[in-house]
């Protein structure tokens, strides 16, 4: 009898490692392709998932995702997976087909579910870094992100053109650099810079920033920040993260004309 | 018939840039309450009646007919009281 060979793949995002492992090689391959620039083997492991690779489901596939506490677990389910996590000791299992889609959804999820507990977020947005700055750009879909990503000045990092990772720390809040992309299909730089402030994404006929009131700010945050939790502790923690930042960051409204003349408002 | 209102303790509440704002626990949902509304809210304690409450909070602060702004208050607690951010009930609630 054989041992079957487990493959370990590390992906480090935000600051924060998950480990991988299966004994798919196909899986493997695939988690080498979408988290390219985000892999770190021999990375020391903040969770550790065991992924057990199956046929795709073809009774529930489109059904919506749903997280909930039980039992002290997180159970983490859609369609297309189904996943556990202790986070006592933050290691779970995972039992999906081989789908970059799926194991995409359940680390943004993760990712959501950890940012809580520090005060961070994952926000519908793209983020940019210029001079060492990071400017925040968020909407709904179809507002701009992917454009103001494309028209990014040269030398500029695009973090993301999707799912922006925002996260406090001691010396204020950061973005970094995320795998999770948008309409661009290719993964941000792997990079990290201290935010400079947040835009809230318009199109119009004349580019233009304006003040937003401090209201109209945490409405637009927490309209767009992912969280998909059915649990009041995780609610009440989402809520005071945005408020946080909206007190300490600056909110504004871009108005753009979607050409790189919108940059130099910024 | 008595009616006691009580802040339900699954949501979460902070008055930013003038604006009470709160988020129900049970379904994410936002609301912005106004002024009249925001003073209800401090006040539901639990243990003071509505019509108490809309005497002390409401009547004595804002330029309203104690009747109309009864029947404004039981029409915001039953709507509150759906979305799960405020209990209402025929009896004190304890906190």
């Amino acid at each position: 009898m054989s041992a079957v060979l487990a493959h370990d793949a590390r992906v480090r995002v935000g600051g924060m490692c998950v480990r991988l492992t299966t004994t798919s090689t196909r899986f493997a391959g695939i988690l080498e392709q979408r988290f390219a620039g985000f892999m770190e083997p021999g990375r020391e492991a903040d969770y550790t998932f065991e992924v057990e690779v199956v046929d795709p489901r073809s009774d529930a596939p489109d059904a919506d995702v749903r997280v909930w506490r039980e039992e002290g677990l997180w159970r983490i389910e859609r369609g297309d997976f189904r996943a556990v996590l202790d986070p006592r000791t933050r290691r779970g299992r995972i039992r999906q087909a081989a789908s970059p889609y799926s194991i995409d959804t359940l680390l943004r999820i993760l990712h959501t579910l950890s940012l809580a507990d520090e005060g961070g977020f994952l926000l519908h947005a793209a983020s940019v870094v210029r001079a060492g700055r990071a400017q925040v750009f968020t909407g709904v879909s179809g507002a701009g992100k992917t454009t103001l990503s494309r028209l990014a000045p040269p030398g500029a990092d695009v973090l993301t053109d999707e799912i922006s990772y925002i996260r406090r720390e001691a010396g204020g809040y950061v973005a970094y650099g995320t795998p999770f992309a948008g309409e661009l299909a290719r993964p941000g730089a792997n990079v990290r810079a201290p935010i400079e402030g947040i835009y809230l994404l318009s199109k119009g006929p004349r580019n233009r920033v304006d003040e937003v009131a401090a209201p109209a700010a945490a409405r637009a945050l927490l309209g767009n920040i992912l969280f998909f939790a059915e649990d009041p502790a995780l609610v009440r923690r989402v809520f005071a993260a945005a408020l946080d930042a909206v007190e300490s960051l600056p909110v504004r409204r871009l108005t753009f004309v979607p050409d790189a003349s919108v940059w130099e408002v910024l | 018939m008595t009616r006691y209102i009580a802040r339900s303790p699954d949501v979460a509440a902070r008055t930013i840039g003038g604006e009470l704002m709160i988020m129900s626990g049970r379904d994410s949902s936002l609301f912005s309450l106004n002024e009249t509304a925001a003073a209800l809210w401090e006040a539901a304690d639990g243990a003071t009646p509505l019509a108490g409450i809309v005497d002390r909070a409401i009547c004595a602060r804002f330029d309203v007919a104690r009747e109309e702004a009864l029947a404004d208050a039981e029409a915001l607690a039953e709507d509150l009281a759906r979305h799960g951010i405020l209990v209402v009930s025929e009896a004190p609630i304890p906190r």
